[in-house]
């Protein structure tokens, strides 16, 4: 596979480690009332979808950015790719 | 040495004569054969034995589909087994030998299992083998494997060189025939980085092989321009004996190019072989079409082969498969191969042609509308029983039969990317589907194009359409006039009447027979008939067998062709040797090796070393006259307590972590606190996973307000590296801090025991004060050693004993281990290895990789009370589960042995004394074990279901692997020095 890298164009995927669903962004407070609850759902339920998913890679053989990439999983096809620092920042700024 | 079978004419080149071997004997050919075609020239027929009944069998087809002629190449290291004849190209002293034979190829003790066929149908080692149970591992599966098979192994070390490597282009041309060739030429005209890859070691595909012409010439006249033309293109790359076998993600083809192996002594700088990660933009696949047999009695008889085989033997290597041929065929290609051995003084004995209305293109006997009923000739065909559309039957004699049921486009790389190809019916074939792997297009007979005309010109309009989607300027190139005649073929399969088993899959011997009965035990699917009858299994992947069994099963469960559809079919291609795969990384290669800067200083000290992930670690200095690694360890152990120890901890992970707000990003990936740590000082931190188990532990030296320095296990140095980043920039991106590795930036030594501070105080540069009061335990420095090298001490240990780390830039690493062992000597100095620093941690109780081990929670540690409640940090909520935390569960212990000496084992279980040893009264385990010299007996530290309340209660260790039972005295798992004196000084 080839990852187009935001800001080094395309790479081999094998520069990079896979995590996983790009939801692990959206992590609870740790200090909510209900925050046992909030971490469970975090971490343990997670969509698999045969389609479009947004997933997290780390380019560790190369500049150490983490990112976004939006991956058809049927197909293999690859949408996006964005830097994970500026989606984190885009949804704090939307609030 | 005779070529009773060469014919004139040809392209060989008969001023290069060869002689090779097969089987001890010597035959002769030339430069441009294959193992094949100079085996047919000296009429030997019998070159392999079948998998499965050992039948005789001969050369079937003259390219990569070829399942029977499988050989040995080579003597010895060297030795190639399941090496197709039909593509060795044959070079002065090849040695091939046959496969599957014993003792002789002529003599076969083991063709008895084909008398003993009728036990030995579809499935049958899953009805035979069944009783009793336990012979099948040590008797049936054994007996069946060497009974069964192919060639062998050396069993040695391959002696040969691989390599891999990439390559990128615009348009990847795959096979080198018309299309293909018309493909690259157009593309080639354009200006765009081309390359043309062909699995034969010509490029010209069946040009090489029929006798047709363009634009009036032989095709050999126009082959030659074209390949000139392309030759000196810079843009292009020609790849001859280079196998594309598999179309992967994103454009990226494997290849695997043969670079020596047609070489009779290979240059020492060229690898045999050399594995392609081809990244292309777009993709031309013009990969040509392969027969098919015809299934009938016999059919598998040295000297039946292939039509279209024939004749490119006779047309490209000038080799008649016999004096006296006969074809059988369902479509006009059948005539082609008739006429053209004819018109090379081969006698053509008959034409037999299923079809009714079937007509000869030569002055042939042709019988129209008849079928091939059974075959003779137990070595090499004799004969072939002919029945006639009247229903008369008629023996024609001839010593070669060629068989063509029609082509199957070679669809395989279409459908590595879950494509599937449709039925054709006008065609009878297999053609590409619609769901093609993105940016790839098929010409030629790939695609069902099967004239030499509609071959060129879709090879062109494919790379104009291919260029003009990147953008490059394709004019039109004028192509050679050629022939363009219909395919006329009448779909015809297998012959029902006929005594005798009809063969579909040559090379694992199954029978139409075979997948009738797959049908009658309740098998639809054509995986799943796939599967129990082992059709297309073999090396050849089913490129012969599949379409044939396809009709028979489509037959037999009333079904059409496409809809009973063709099984999957994946890379690769051709078989790939793992050697390739390789490349460069086998051996001491096989990944790299990290040392660290004392590396050559600890080797000149005859230091012993330990794999620790990539790094080389000292294990331990072994001195003369010590006979026994405990003996050394001991010795260093007792020195880091007696006097002063030396240990390289280089490799333990260093992150620098720098901001304004490096505090909190530490607060946020330790559970315990850092943001009230004062600068200068260092403490120790426990790493969570967001799931509440122990990521890692390590220390934080707070250097400046924005400034820590972050150390980790070894093991775990890239892991928590990555994960620091996946807080920093996708959890935490409103933090300002940065990050980076340092590891292999600093080299860093513990310097331990009681003589530590006189030995660092030989080195460090005045006015720095080592004193206890300046610099307590878990100070922190900058200061400078050696009369100005910059360095960092740390006042941290993880033995117990009064120790530093001094860290200074790698490149001065050398220098300052053996400055240390200068400035130590008065003070009794030893250099001690991982084994003593394990020996060390585990008397303090420091838990490391063995117990942090992903499974274990801060309650596991007795750690919880670390797990800060006030600030929100990784790991923390989950940390406090009730399963993780529960009163009950498992806590860290130490075990001192009851009889001293005897080593506990490390991974014994534990039990309550007179307990039953079994899982219900598993009470925990040992994680780590060592002999304390401190103690003088055995220790360990385990896992112990409510341990911290078990302290001085006796535990039954139970190590069943060797029939052990010992006892331990439960423990805190500080052994030594529980409060700290040692370590304060």
């Amino acid at each position: 596979m080839i990852i187009p890298h935001p800001l080094l164009g395309p790479r081999d995927a094998r520069e990079f480690v896979y995590l996983g669903d790009a939801a692990l962004l959206d992590r609870p407070d740790g200090l909510a009332a209900d925050a046992d609850r909030l971490f469970h759902d975090y971490l343990y339920l997670r969509d698999n979808p045969a389609g479009i998913h947004r997933e997290l890679w780390f380019h560790e053989h190369g500049d150490r950015s983490w990112l976004v990439v939006t991956r058809d999983t049927v197909t293999h096809a690859i949408l996006k790719a964005e830097l994970a620092g500026d989606v984190a920042r885009k949804r704090r700024a939307n609030g | 040495m005779a070529e009773p079978n060469r014919l004139d004419g040809g392209r060989i080149d008969r001023a290069s004569p060869l002689t090779f071997s097969f089987d001890g004997k010597t035959f002769a050919g030339y430069r441009g054969d294959t193992l094949a075609s100079a085996l047919l020239a000296a009429n030997v027929k019998l070159v392999g034995r079948s998998f499965k009944y050992h039948r005789p069998r001969g050369i079937l087809t003259a390219g990569s589909e070829e399942p029977n002629a499988l050989v040995g190449l080579h003597r010895g290291a060297r030795h190639d087994p399941n090496a197709r004849a039909t593509t060795v190209e044959l070079h002065d002293g090849l040695v091939a030998v046959s496969q599957n034979r014993w003792p002789s190829l002529a003599f076969d003790v083991m063709a008895v299992n084909d008398v003993l066929s009728r036990f030995l149908t579809a499935g049958f080692y899953y009805k035979t083998f069944m009783w009793p149970k336990r012979f099948w591992e040590k008797f049936y599966e054994p007996a069946i494997r060497s009974a069964a098979g192919l060639g062998a192994l050396s069993g040695e070390p391959d002696p040969d060189r691989y390599d891999t490597g990439f390559l990128h282009c615009d348009l990847l041309v795959v096979g080198g025939g018309p299309a293909g060739l018309a493909a690259a030429m157009t593309a080639a005209r354009s200006g765009a980085r081309v390359i043309l890859a062909d699995e034969d070691f010509v490029l010209g595909g069946r040009l090489n092989a029929e006798t047709v012409t363009l634009d009036g010439e032989p095709a050999a006249v126009w082959l030659r321009r074209a390949l000139d033309e392309l030759h000196a293109a810079h843009n292009v790359r020609l790849m001859p004996r280079t196998s594309v076998f598999g179309a992967y993600d994103h454009g990226v083809y494997g290849a695997l190019e043969r670079v020596a192996d047609h070489l009779a002594v290979a240059p020492a700088h060229l690898p045999r072989q050399v594995l392609w990660r081809i990244r292309s933009r777009r993709a031309v696949l013009c990969a040509g079409a392969t027969e098919r047999p015809i299934a009938f009695a016999n059919n598998d008889r040295p000297g039946i082969m292939l039509a279209g085989a024939m004749r490119a033997y006779a047309n490209r290597w000038a080799v008649a498969a016999d004096r006296t041929v006969a074809v059988f065929t369902n479509n006009d290609d059948g005539h082609r191969t008739a006429s053209d051995l004819l018109a090379r003084g081969v006698s053509v004995a008959a034409v037999i042609d299923a079809r009714p209305d079937a007509h000869a293109q030569g002055n042939y006997e042709l019988h129209r509308g008849a079928i091939v009923e059974n075959t003779r000739g137990r070595k090499a065909l004799t004969s072939v029983d002919v029945r006639r559309a009247d229903g008369s039957r008629v023996t024609v004699p001839c010593g070669a039969l060629g068989v063509s049921g029609g082509w199957n486009p070679a669809v395989a790389l279409t459908c590595h990317q879950r494509g599937r190809p449709s039925w054709d019916a006008s065609l009878a074939a297999f053609v590409p589907g619609a769901d093609l792997p993105p940016g790839m297009a098929v010409a030629g007979a790939a695609n069902g194009s099967f004239s030499t005309h509609a071959a060129l010109q879709s090879g062109a309009d494919a790379a104009s359409h291919a260029l003009a989607e990147l953008g490059f300027e394709a004019p039109a190139a004028a192509l050679p006039l050629a022939e363009d005649a219909p395919v006329r073929i009448q779909a015809f399969w297998h012959v029902a009447s006929g005594k005798g088993r009809t063969w579909l899959d040559f090379q694992n011997d199954v029978t139409v027979k075979d997948v009738g009965l797959a049908v009658q035990e309740g098998f639809r699917s054509v995986e799943h008939v796939k599967r129990y009858t082992t059709l297309g299994m073999a090396t050849d992947q089913g490129k012969l067998a599949n379409t044939g069994a396809i009709a028979a099963l489509a037959d037999l469960t009333g079904r059409g062709m496409g809809e009973t559809g063709t099984t999957m079919f994946r890379p690769p291609w051709t078989p790939v040797p793992i050697a390739a795969f390789a490349g460069r990384s086998r051996g001491k290669d096989f990944r790299p090796a990290r040392l660290t800067p004392s590396h050559d200083w600890a080797a000149e000290q005859g230091a012993v070393f330990v794999e620790a992930g990539l790094w080389l670690r000292a294990q331990y200095f072994p001195r003369p006259g010590e006979t026994h690694w405990r003996q050394t360890v001991d010795r260093e152990v007792r020195a880091v307590r007696q006097a002063v120890g030396v240990c390289d901890v280089t490799t333990l992970g260093k992150v620098d972590v720098q901001g304004s707000d490096a505090a909190a990003f530490l607060n946020m990936i330790y559970c315990n606190g850092f943001s009230k740590l004062p600068v200068s000082r260092v403490r120790y931190g426990l790493m969570l996973r967001e799931d509440g188990m122990v990521m890692d532990d390590g220390t934080a030296a707070r250097l400046a307000d924005d400034h820590f320095v972050v150390t980790t296990t070894t093991a775990n140095a890239a892991l928590v590296y990555r994960h620091m980043e996946f807080v920093r920039q996708c959890l935490r991106s409103d933090l300002d801090v940065q990050l980076v590795s340092t590891t292999e930036a600093w080299a860093q030594y513990a310097v331990a025991g009681p003589h530590a501070r006189a030995l660092l105080a030989g080195i460090v540069d005045p006015p720095f004060d080592l004193g206890d009061d300046a610099f307590p335990y878990m100070a922190c420095a900058e200061l400078t050693v050696c009369g100005g090298v910059t360095a960092r001490l740390f006042r941290i240990s993880f033995s117990g004993e009064r120790a530093y780390e001094i860290a200074v830039p790698a490149c001065y690493g050398d220098s300052l281990i053996r400055v240390l062992m200068q400035a130590g000597a008065p003070h009794g100095v030893t250099p001690y290895g991982t084994e003593a620093l394990g020996v060390l941690r585990i008397e303090k109780g420091h838990p490391a990789g063995n117990e942090l081990n992903g499974q274990t929670s801060p309650a596991h540690l007795s750690m919880a009370r670390l797990v800060s409640t006030k600030k929100d940090s990784i790991g923390a909520v989950l940390s406090r589960r009730e399963g993780l935390s529960e009163a009950d569960g498992l806590r860290l212990v130490g075990l001192e042995a009851m009889d001293g000496e005897t080593a506990l084992p490390a991974g014994s279980h534990l039990f309550a004394p007179g307990r039953p040893h079994d899982p219900g009264h598993d009470e925990g385990w040992i994680t780590s074990a060592a002999y304390s010299p401190h103690l003088g007996r055995s220790i360990a530290l385990a896992f112990l279901a409510r341990g911290d309340s078990r302290l001085g209660e006796t535990i039954e260790i139970a190590n069943p692997l060797q029939g052990q039972t010992l006892r331990a005295t439960v423990v805190h798992p500080v052994f030594i020095d529980p409060e700290g004196t040692r370590l304060h000084g």
